[in-house]
C-alpha cells in the first residue's frame, strides 16, 4: 500500500484539476437541472394536453435509460452528426438531459402534495390559476422537495465519475492517469478518492438534514 | 440509419443481453441478503452493529458506483483473489445496491408502529416470530415498490461493467461501434434497455396504486 502520492506536489495537483472539472461539470449540471428540471415537473403536473403528455413521455424514457448510455449518446452521436463540442460540455448536457427527468418527477410529487384544497380556496378567493402555483403551491411543495432534491444531487455528483469512460479529465480520470504510471498506489487512490467524494457527498447530505430540520421547525 | 451492425454482431449483442440480465439478476439476489443484513443490524439496538451498518450505508452511498467496480477490480487481485469482469461487476454492483436496499427495509419495518411489536411480544411471541407474522407482512407492501424501483436502478448501474470491459449491453456498443456508425447502436440499445426497464417501472407504478394508493398520472 503506497499512500507516498499523498506527499507528492504534482500528483495532488493532479487529483485537484480532476476534482475540480468534477465540481466544474456538477455545479453546472445541477443548475441546468434544476431549472429543466421544475418546467419538466411543472408541465407534468398541468395536466395541459400535450404538453404534459410530452413531458411525461420525456421523463419516463430517459429516466428507464441508463446515464453511462445517455453519456456516450452525448459524446460520439453528437460528434457523428457534425457538432464538436468540447467534452466538459457534451458531459454536462447528458448530466442535465437525465437528472431533469429525475428533478421533473421530484417536482411533481412535491406539487401533488400541496393539499387540493388549497387550490380550490385559493382559486374561490380570486387568484388565477398561474398565481395560486406561484404563491400558494409552490412555495409549499418546495421545502417537501428539498431533501430527495439535494440526494438526487449527490448522485449527479457521483456520477460525473461515470464520465471516466469517455476521458473526461475529471477526478476519477486523473486518479487513472496518476496509477497507470504508478501501479503501486492503484488501490491506495482508489481509497483516497472514494474519501474525497465521501466527505462532499456526507457534508452535502448532512447539510440538506439540517435545513430539513430548521425548515420543518 | 444503417442498422447492418445487428447481422454483423448479433452474437455480441445476445451475449451483452444476457449478461446484463444474468449479473442484475446475479446482483439483486445477493444485494437483497446483504441489504436485509445491514437493516437488520442498524435496527438492531445494539449500539456497535448499529453504528457499523449506519456507516457501511452512508459511506457506500456517498461514494461513485464507478469507484466501488474498480476497487474491487484492482483490490482482490492485490491480494491473490482472480475474478473475471463479470464476478468484479457482480461484486460490485451488489455492494453499492445493497446500501440502498437496506435503508428501503429499514425504513419499511420502521414504518410499523412500535406497539404493534410490544403487543406481539406481551401476547408470548419471540422477537422473530412476532417479525416474521406481525412486522414483515405489513412491511412487505411498503417494501416492494421501492425494492421495484431499485431493480431498475440496478439493471440500469450494469451498464457501469463497460468500464472493466465487462461485457454486458454498453459493451456491446463499445464493441459495435468500432465499425458500424455510432447513432444507430446507441438507439437501438437505449430501446433494448426500454424494454428491460419500462415493463419494470409499470409494474412498480401499479404496485404503488394497488398497496399505496398513490396517485397516477
Amino acid at each position: 500500500m503506497d499512500f507516498s502520492f499523498l506527499t507528492r506536489a504534482d500528483i495532488m495537483k493532479t487529483l485537484l484539476d480532476g476534482l475540480l472539472v468534477t465540481l466544474e461539470v456538477a455545479l453546472f449540471s445541477i443548475l441546468f437541472s434544476f431549472i429543466c428540471g421544475i418546467v419538466l415537473g411543472t408541465l407534468r403536473y398541468t395536466k395541459i394536453p400535450v404538453l404534459s403528455h410530452l413531458a411525461a413521455l420525456y421523463i419516463e424514457t430517459v429516466r428507464n435509460l441508463p446515464l453511462l448510455l445517455i453519456i456516450f449518446f452525448g459524446f460520439f452521436a453528437f460528434k457523428e452528426w457534425g457538432w464538436e463540442l468540447p467534452i466538459t460540455i457534451s458531459v454536462i448536457i447528458s448530466m442535465t438531459i437525465f437528472t431533469s427527468a429525475l428533478v421533473g418527477e421530484i417536482v411533481r410529487g412535491g406539487l401533488n402534495s400541496v393539499d387540493k384544497g388549497q387550490i380550490e380556496a385559493a382559486r374561490a378567493s380570486g387568484l388565477t390559476y398561474v398565481q395560486t402555483l406561484w404563491h400558494i403551491v409552490l412555495p409549499q411543495a418546495l421545502r417537501r422537495m428539498i431533501p430527495p432534491m439535494v440526494s438526487q444531487f449527490v448522485s449527479l455528483l457521483k456520477d460525473t465519475s461515470l464520465a471516466v469512460a469517455i476521458s473526461l479529465p475529471e477526478l476519477m480520470h486523473n486518479a487513472q492517469i496518476v496509477y497507470s504510471r504508478y501501479y503501486n498506489m492503484t488501490v491506495p487512490l482508489l481509497i483516497f478518492v472514494s474519501l474525497v467524494y465521501f466527505v462532499i457527498n456526507y457534508s452535502l447530505s448532512q447539510a440538506s438534514r439540517q435545513l430539513e430540520k430548521k425548515l420543518a421547525g | 440509419m444503417d442498422f447492418s451492425f445487428l447481422e454483423f454482431y448479433q452474437q455480441e449483442f445476445y451475449d451483452g443481453l444476457w449478461t446484463t440480465i444474468s449479473v442484475s439478476l446475479l446482483a439483486l439476489v445477493f444485494s437483497l441478503i446483504l441489504g436485509t443484513v445491514i437493516a437488520v443490524l442498524r435496527i438492531s439496538g445494539v449500539k456497535a452493529l448499529a453504528g457499523f451498518g449506519t456507516a457501511y450505508v452512508e459511506f457506500i452511498r456517498n461514494t461513485p458506483l464507478v469507484a466501488q467496480i474498480f476497487f474491487v477490480f484492482f483490490a482482490l487481485p492485490a491480494v491473490g483473489i482472480k475474478l473475471s469482469q463479470f464476478a468484479v461487476g457482480t461484486i460490485g454492483l451488489s455492494i453499492y445496491t445493497s446500501s440502498y436496499i437496506a435503508e428501503v427495509i429499514r425504513a419499511g419495518i420502521q414504518s410499523v408502529p412500535r406497539g404493534q411489536m410490544e403487543a406481539a411480544r406481551s401476547s408470548g411471541m419471540t422477537y422473530v416470530q412476532a417479525m416474521w407474522y406481525v412486522i414483515l407482512p405489513q412491511a412487505f407492501k411498503l417494501i416492494v415498490p421501492p425494492l421495484g424501483n431499485q431493480f431498475i436502478n440496478l439493471v440500469k448501474n450494469s451498464s457501469v461493467l463497460a468500464v472493466i470491459a465487462g461485457g454486458e449491453l454498453m459493451y456491446f456498443t463499445d464493441v459495435a461501434t468500432t465499425e458500424a456508425d455510432v447513432t444507430p447502436v446507441y438507439l437501438f440499445v437505449a430501446v433494448v434497455y426500454l424494454l428491460l426497464t419500462v415493463p419494470l417501472s409499470l409494474l412498480v407504478h401499479f404496485l404503488e396504486r394497488r398497496w399505496l394508493g398513490k396517485e397516477s398520472s
